[in-house]
């Protein structure tokens, strides 16, 4: 049965009933109250508008009370690396924006795999049974508001980091720039493991449904030649769904760029520039959270409104491509992230 | 001969070491989570005292907190779900065409900004509004505008979970309806919503999962408050804030009582969840 067509059918058959129809149709309004169906389909469009236009209002409204720090600085905010709060007041987004980049390229480094390995064995590996449990479980990692797994990362993950996980890193790859100074535990290193915790929900669940899109006969046809459950996944599943997979890696990257409060808390809070995964940082969330309370002047206000507007363009940006990486892929949405 | 017997085998043993990789990141992911839960139970139970929970975050308890919780949660729910739901009626019965995919696709948008911004979102609205005189200025740091955001933030995502939830029902529960002659929006209101009613029950349950657990964006609109609750207009404390507070304390007092805050916050954000899913398991099984 093609239930599109039955669904078109249904919209003729409404079309007929509708009592301000243009052309003369074969049936006549049934109901007594003409008026409820217009005046509802209006009442819910006006509001879907309405949700709609509530995006275009952030973002109008955070023009308008970010202006000053726009006017103030223009390109130069994007450029400059320099947070001066006393005079003479200069504003740069530099040091944060980099925080952000290297913190979120990092949960990506270490989530992504992960995920991916979950998203595998969920959908083509794992037994029956274990498959439902399974998938409830990983999905209670998105369930644990941030602020508790900032918790977690100051008294368990940190000083699990300084004392077993940093030195050993640094012993091996020490000689890379990257992991050089003093492992302290609140770093970037650190705030990036947090954030792939955090991502690894929506990445797995986002790509199990891309695999479980995979119709089965592609499956069939890699099984009917011999191969075995990895290579069919491989050379048929993984290989038909990477578009989905793509997206979902995307949509985590989106999700780790805004995360704020675990970054704050494990990241150790400090404005500078360094290459070393080991040194404290700042990200553009971060920032936002330790000092907009303490913003004595209103361009500082304003500077740090413009920033919280950059990273919702950057989030924006992400999310809107990956949206479109997934385009068709699935039909569901995800309820998970 | 050899050959080809020797590559099997390498095949069989790539399949099981790939297996076996697999079945680790699963682990892997559950590590922090098992960590997570163990902790807070081990930590948090020693704060947890009847004192804990009648006294305010001012004397070591987080009884004007889960207050706090609570309204701002109560809230946000009766402004978030009905327009949510609403937005939810018209994705899944009147967007089947090119507005619906646009209005779609910028609530999925929505539901990833990050929370923080939101926030200052709320807050810049309540100041705009306040500099142009239309509301009292003062106003900026109220649970008034802690809701603004909070509304937000679940907004757009009861609108999909309620469309998912809406597309569940079979066209054909949608015809009989309206072959009864009953109009269009009372096949909807009556008739549909009714019967994908514990999916969308589903979707708002995980809507209050989700913004109760926010931090961000009542750091710059709610504030926190060592009082019990005042009033809309009024900075009001949270869970999640206090929590937050708690846990860059000085001493490890504060720190114990965060974990204990956690468990509670834990459980009431888990118990959702997982109530969620019995609710709609018990859903599929009696169908």
């Amino acid at each position: 049965m093609d239930k599109r067509y039955i669904a078109e059918d249904r919209f003729a058959i409404e079309r007929r009933m509708h009592p301000f129809r243009r052309s003369p149709g074969v049936g006549r309004p049934v109901s007594p109250d003409t008026l409820g169906d217009p005046l509802f389909q209006w009442f819910s469009t006006a509001v879907a508008l309405g949700v709609v236009g509530l995006l275009v209002l952030i973002t109008v409204i955070l023009s308008l009370a970010a202006q000053d720090s726009i006017r103030t600085f223009g390109l130069g905010f994007l450029t400059g690396n320099v947070w001066n709060p006393v005079p003479p007041l200069v504003f740069g987004a530099v040091p944060f924006v980099y925080g952000t980049l290297v913190t979120s390229a990092l949960a990506l480094l270490f989530g992504v795999p992960i995920s991916l390995g979950i998203a595998i064995f969920l959908s083509e590996l794992s037994p029956p049974w274990l498959r439902i449990p399974l998938t409830y479980v990983v999905e209670l990692l998105a369930a644990v508001p941030s602020v508790v797994y900032g918790l977690w990362g100051i008294f368990v993950l940190g000083p699990v980091m300084r004392v077993s996980v940093e030195p050993v890193v640094q012993d091996i790859f020490g000689f890379l720039p990257i992991f050089q100074g003093n492992p302290i535990g609140t770093d970037k290193f650190t705030a990036g493991v947090i954030l792939a915790i955090m991502i690894i929900p929506t990445i797995s669940a986002v790509s199990r449904e891309a695999l479980l899109a995979v119709p089965d006969n592609q499956r069939e046809a890699a099984l009917s030649l011999g191969a075995t459950r990895w290579e069919t996944t491989r050379v048929a599943v993984l290989r038909y769904a990477r578009a989905g997979i793509f997206g979902a890696i995307i949509l985590g990257l989106g999700r780790a760029v805004g995360e704020t409060m675990a970054v704050t808390m494990t990241i150790g809070n400090r404005n500078a520039i360094s290459v070393s995964l080991f040194d404290q940082g700042q990200t553009i969330a971060s920032w936002i959270a330790n000092n907009f309370l303490n913003a004595t002047d209103p361009l500082e206000l304003s500077a740090l409104i413009e920033l919280g507007l950059v990273l919702m363009l950057m989030s924006l940006v992400i999310n809107v491509f990956a949206r479109l990486m997934l385009g068709r892929v699935l039909r569901r949405g995800e309820g998970a992230a | 001969m050899t050959f080809r017997f020797d590559r099997d085998t390498r095949r069989r043993w790539k399949d099981l070491a790939m297996n076996v990789a697999a079945f680790l990141c699963v682990v892997l992911a559950l590590i922090p989570l098992g960590s997570l839960l163990f902790e807070a139970s081990v930590r948090g139970l020693r704060s947890i005292t009847p004192s804990f929970f009648t006294l305010t975050t001012a004397n070591g308890g987080i009884g004007n907190a889960i207050q706090g919780t609570l309204i701002l949660i109560a809230l946000t729910a009766v402004i978030a779900l009905p327009v949510g739901i609403l937005t939810g009626i018209y994705l899944a019965e009147y967007g089947k065409n090119p507005v619906g995919a646009a209005v779609r696709f910028f609530v999925d948008v929505m539901t990833q900004i990050p929370s923080i911004v939101v926030g200052i979102f709320a807050f810049s609205l309540i100041l705009e509004l306040g500099a142009a005189g239309i509301v009292d200025k003062r106003l900026v740091f109220s649970t008034t505008t802690g809701v603004i955001a909070l509304s937000t933030i679940m907004i757009p995502f009861v609108a999909r979970t309620s469309e998912e939830a809406l597309r569940l029902v079979p066209i054909s529960t949608r015809e009989s309806a309206l072959a009864l002659g009953i109009p269009r929006y009372r096949a909807i209101l009556r008739v549909v919503l009714p019967s994908s009613s514990s999916a969308v029950i589903t979707g708002a349950l995980l809507g209050i999962a989700r913004v109760g657990g926010e931090t961000a964006p009542l750091l710059m609109t709610c504030l926190g408050s060592p009082f019990w609750w005042q009033g809309l207009d009024q900075p009001c404390e949270s869970l999640p804030h206090t929590i937050y507070v708690f846990a860059l304390g000085p001493d490890s007092a504060l720190n114990q009582a965060a974990w204990g805050a956690s468990l509670i916050l834990v459980l009431m954000m888990l118990g959702i969840a997982i109530v969620s899913r019995v609710v709609i398991r018990l859903r599929s099984v009696s169908r």
